[in-house]
């Protein structure tokens, strides 16, 4: 299996505050790797340093084969990103939105409006291209979101967080993307707070505190803590924890 | 009565946690009094003059040397030719130029008569028509030396005092303006936006949904900015006083009354402003239209009022600065009591009152 | 390259479509343009004085005729004690008090010399200046009647002026004051708006977005500022169209030269906003720092008052003000036909101050990100 991300030692410091210790794991192509914590253990600085967006104090990784120290502009040409606040453009019209993202990633022109039609037939989005963004409801905008994250192909996408405050039937539905990306190859690193979800990955880990507290197959770390949900892991490891709230 | 403070408590923490905001909000007036204070002024001196002396004789010398000693002009240079003086004014350093034609000095003593030529760069016509009069009397006082063995018959003698400001000091004129101008930047464009700031973060939502009267909502917003409008008015006092001279001449508390009344008109105007604006963007827009250029244009201080066409005259009195520069001038510059103002308090304590009302009730329906 | 173009077209399309903000922005400036010279008249006139004559002899009334028909005094009062003049001018129903005292007539003709009083109100100093200038004038013009008149002799010779107004003929405030408006206009706008453009993007979240894509960050500020640097050109190009109609104000100068200057000057203004941009993290906080320096620029920037007339030190600072050199452009240009060999210092001033904004606001947007 291609290993697409791996991480020695990965630290970041602030001051006297260790926001990430020591971390050390990898991922694998094609995999679904689900980065679970509590508020405050640490899980948004390791995905900002492995975006590229922060510096690590100390520790090495690398992202799609390339050095986070040294070269993160190669890494954001390699990986997609969809943030807590969902960032799209409220002002622009769903095809805008692709198109702009597409061309800022080096899309040709033919790429873009192929990937477009494909988009928007598979979001089911076709009479809605010239909508404006923040007239679509909350539910759309993140599977919208999603799919431009990964409209130039990447061969990671990094989601914060990324089903936030939508209902149920909306959060499958989400997920169901996430699938038929991983299906073609994309790896997907997905922080979240919802211990449902953590049951759709390939393996999850857990951060408390700083440090990787457990990392396994969901099935496994059922095993291993007996626990009957994901949800009972978490419980175990987390009450531990001295931090809180990010 | 405690709820009402513990809202207040609130938003006076908001305003003094924002230390860039802060610095507007008190740095400003500082850097315009001692700028404006000290920089501005409608002094003409040390004008730049060119002369061009085809003549080249004892009596252009004397001229050319009195116009040198005076304190108005400052001789940049000569110039070969007449020609040379469009070019010199392109270049933007000469005020004004000087010709003494060919045998200036001969046709003064053989006929009595000759004429300098005085050409002024009237881009700026005032400080052209003031600068060709200082000409003139040094030209008159040339000409006084001339006769002094004869002496000058029936010489009426006007005798000038300049009242309030004899230096003719900037400052009296632009202090006033500048307190008027401050106070309703912060009272109107402040006011609004922190209360628009509030609509579009959801927060506004929140204190809505609390048992306290809106009314006690309200009074808490406007009070950060009332504390900060008096902490203004007495930095600019102090400031004015310390590095400009330019004291209270007449009763603090009068002054201070008609202050308040009018930061009380502009928290109104704020009020009213942040009803419409669905945006802190359109919030902003709004009171820099609406409050701040005709501030600045028709409150007298930086145009006189009556240069005005008649429209922006009439229009001028419905603006609350203006009055309230009215009654500044009055009473911290000449001295006057509330017999000179009493008038233009009236007015001012009308519109604090008629405005308040409006942007209360307003609110309320909103809030509803 | 090519992803400076997609980056354009996602910025203009954002600013075309916000309707209200180019309502505002395009209405507002020709609003201020219409208003301002309007309101903008430092010409001196109808200067209200009150008279006091105490004489009450031919000569006494002839000077007071002679002082109001000169057009530039309106008579507000004729007052029967100095202390009623002086009250007047306190109660600013006049800006003169003129006081012509007893036995002018005779000790005039008999001492050969007597003094008129004059109080004037001087809080605002361009009026106390020329009222006083006026006056002085007429008294003299006066002096010289009444000495023909009653012929005596004047045998010394005399220095006569001839002056002439270059340029503003017929001493138009609006030449003076519109040319500087214009400034003002592009100024506050394009500082402003583009200072809140980006920390709008900061407060929702979308510039975190785009810190993960591959766009170089200097392209990310070109792409921001393009839009604000046609914005500033087109408000321009309006505001010359209006004082043309409005005015029949036509520059002299060369339109080159004035749009070159344009452009080095919104470069900038550009940076200003972008460093106030940096430095804010809300958008409140945008507006208050913008607010801070545009003010001040306003004031000082030699709109309403001379820069000469300023103490060396505030000249200096005002030298680090873009706007107080595009207004030494301006005038020059608009008015005198000045042109670029005559106004250089002032764009390589401009051009130095604009490169020193925009390095500082990224080396310290750099940092922040």
């Amino acid at each position: 299996m291609e290993t697409v991300i791996q991480t020695e030692k990965l630290t970041k410091r602030f001051g006297a505050f260790i926001a990430c210790n020591e971390l050390s794991f990898t991922v694998s192509k094609g995999e679904i790797f689900g980065f679970l914590g509590a508020n405050g253990a640490g899980k948004t600085t390791a995905m900002r340093m492995l975006c590229g967006l922060l510096v690590p104090s100390s520790g090495k990784a690398s992202v799609a084969g390339f050095d986070v120290y040294t070269q993160t502009e190669k890494i954001k040409r390699s990986i997609g990103y969809m943030s807590q606040k969902f960032s799209l453009y409220d002002d622009l019209a769903v095809a805008e939105n692709i198109r702009f993202y597409g061309g800022i990633y080096g899309m040709s022109r033919q790429d873009i409006r192929a990937k477009t039609t494909e988009l928007l037939k598979e979001l089911g989005l076709e009479s809605e291209a010239k909508t404006l963004v923040r007239e679509l409801p909350l539910g759309w905008k993140q599977k919208l979101a999603f799919s431009v994250s990964i409209v130039h192909d990447p061969e990671i996408v990094f989601l914060d967080e990324p089903t936030g405050g939508v209902d149920p039937v909306t959060r499958r539905q989400f997920w169901d993307l996430i699938y038929a990306a991983a299906d073609k190859g994309v790896t997907v690193f997905v922080t979240t707070h919802y211990m449902d979800e953590a049951e759709y990955c390939n393996r999850v880990s857990i951060m408390v505190d700083g440090v990787i507290a457990a990392l396994d197959s969901p099935a496994n770390l059922k095993q291993q803590f007996a626990g009957a949900s994901m949800e009972d892991v978490f419980y175990e490891l987390a009450r531990k924890a001295k931090r809180k709230g990010d | 009565m405690k709820e009402l403070l513990i809202f207040i408590r609130k938003e006076f923490l908001h305003v003094f946690r924002d230390r860039k905001t802060l610095l507007m909000l008190f740095g400003l007036p500082i850097a315009q009094i001692v700028l404006f204070g000290f920089a501005l002024s409608n002094e003409i001196k040390n004008s730049r003059i060119a002369v061009v002396d085809y003549s080249k004789d004892a009596v252009t010398q004397r001229m050319i040397e009195k116009i040198g000693n005076s304190p108005y002009f400052n001789i940049q240079r000569t110039l070969a030719s007449a020609d040379d003086i469009h070019s010199a004014f392109k270049k933007g350093n000469l005020k004004v130029a000087v010709i003494f034609p060919a045998s200036f000095g001969d046709d003064l003593m053989h006929t009595g008569k000759a004429t300098m030529q005085v050409i002024a760069d009237a881009s700026d016509p005032n400080q052209a028509t003031t600068i060709t009069n200082y000409l003139n009397q040094i030209v008159a006082d040339f000409n006084g030396e001339l006769a002094a063995g004869g002496g000058q018959p029936m010489q009426i003698v006007p005798s000038m005092t300049m009242m309030y400001n004899p230096e003719l000091r900037g400052a009296p004129n632009f202090v006033p303006g500048v307190m008027a101008l401050v106070l309703m930047l912060v009272c109107t464009m402040m006011t609004s936006v922190a209360i628009v700031r509030e609509k579009e973060l959801g927060t506004m939502e929140i204190l809505l949904v609390s048992p306290f009267k809106p009314v006690y909502i309200i009074i808490s917003k406007l009070a950060p900015n009332l504390l900060i409008s008096v902490v203004n008015l007495c930095i600019i006092l102090l400031l004015s006083d310390w590095f400009l001279d330019l004291r209270v001449k007449g009763s603090l508390l009068l002054l201070v009354t008609g202050s308040v009344l009018f930061i009380l008109t502009c928290l109104s105007i704020g009020l009213l402003l942040s009803i419409n604006a669905k945006t802190q963007q359109a919030a902003m827009m709004g009171s820099m239209m609406g409050m701040m250029l005709p501030t600045m244009l028709l409150t007298g201080f930086l145009f006189p009022i009556e240069n005005m066409p008649l429209a922006l005259q009439v229009l001028s009195n419905i603006v609350p600065s203006r009055w309230y520069f009215i009654i500044i001038k009055r009473v911290m510059l000449k001295g006057l009591g509330i017999g000179a103002v009493w008038q233009e308090m009236l007015i001012l304590t009308g519109m604090c009152v008629l405005l308040f009302t409006i942007s209360l009730k307003k609110f309320k329906i909103r809030l509803q | 390259m090519k992803t400076l173009g997609f980056i354009l077209e996602k910025e203009f399309r954002q600013l075309l479509r916000n309707r209200q903000l180019l309502r505002t922005l395009l209405l507002a400036p020709l609003i201020q343009l219409i208003l301002l010279p309007m309101a903008a008249d430092y010409s001196v006139k109808d200067i209200s004085i009150a008279v006091v004559d105490n004489d009450h002899s031919t000569t006494s009334r002839r000077l007071i005729e002679k002082i109001v028909s000169s057009g530039y005094f309106r008579l507000k009062g004729y007052m029967d004690s100095y202390n009623k003049g002086l009250t007047m001018v306190e109660q600013d129903k006049a800006d003169l008090a003129l006081q012509i005292p007893i036995h002018f007539e005779r000790d005039l003709v008999r001492d050969n010399k007597k003094q008129v009083f004059v109080a004037i109100n001087a809080i605002e100093g361009t009026k106390a200046n020329l009222g006083g200038a006026y006056l002085g004038s007429i008294v003299a013009d006066f002096n010289e009647d009444i000495r023909l008149q009653w012929q005596v002799s004047n045998p010394a010779p005399m220095v006569s002026v001839a002056s002439s107004n270059w340029y503003n003929q017929f001493l138009n405030y609006h030449l003076y004051m519109v040319p500087a408006i214009l400034v003002t206009l592009v100024t506050a706008m394009v500082a402003m708006q583009s200072a809140f453009n980006i920390v709008q993007e900061k407060e929702s979240g979308t510039i975190e977005q785009i810190n993960v894509t591959p766009i170089r960050k200097h392209i990310f500020i070109i792409g921001k500022m393009a839009p604000y640097m046609t914005l500033g050109i087109v408000l321009f190009t309006m505001g010359l169209l209006v004082a043309w109609i409005l005015y029949g104000i036509v520059p002299l100068g060369s339109l080159w030269v004035l749009y070159g200057s344009l452009v080095v000057y919104l470069f900038s203004m550009l940076g200003l906003g972008l460093l106030v941009a940096t430095y804010s993290g809300t958008q409140q906080q945008a507006m208050s720092l913008c607010f801070f320096f545009i003010n001040i620029f306003n004031m000082m920037s030699g709109v309403f008052t001379a820069v000469d007339s300023m103490p060396g030190w505030a000249q200096a600072i005002v030298n680090t003000f873009p706007p107080s050199h595009f207004i030494k452009i301006m005038r020059p240009v608009v008015l005198k036909g000045s042109g670029f060999g005559d106004i250089w210092p002032e764009i390589l001033w401009m051009l130095g101050l604009g490169l020193a904004l925009n390095l500082w606001a990224v080396l310290n947007y750099r940092k922040t990100s």
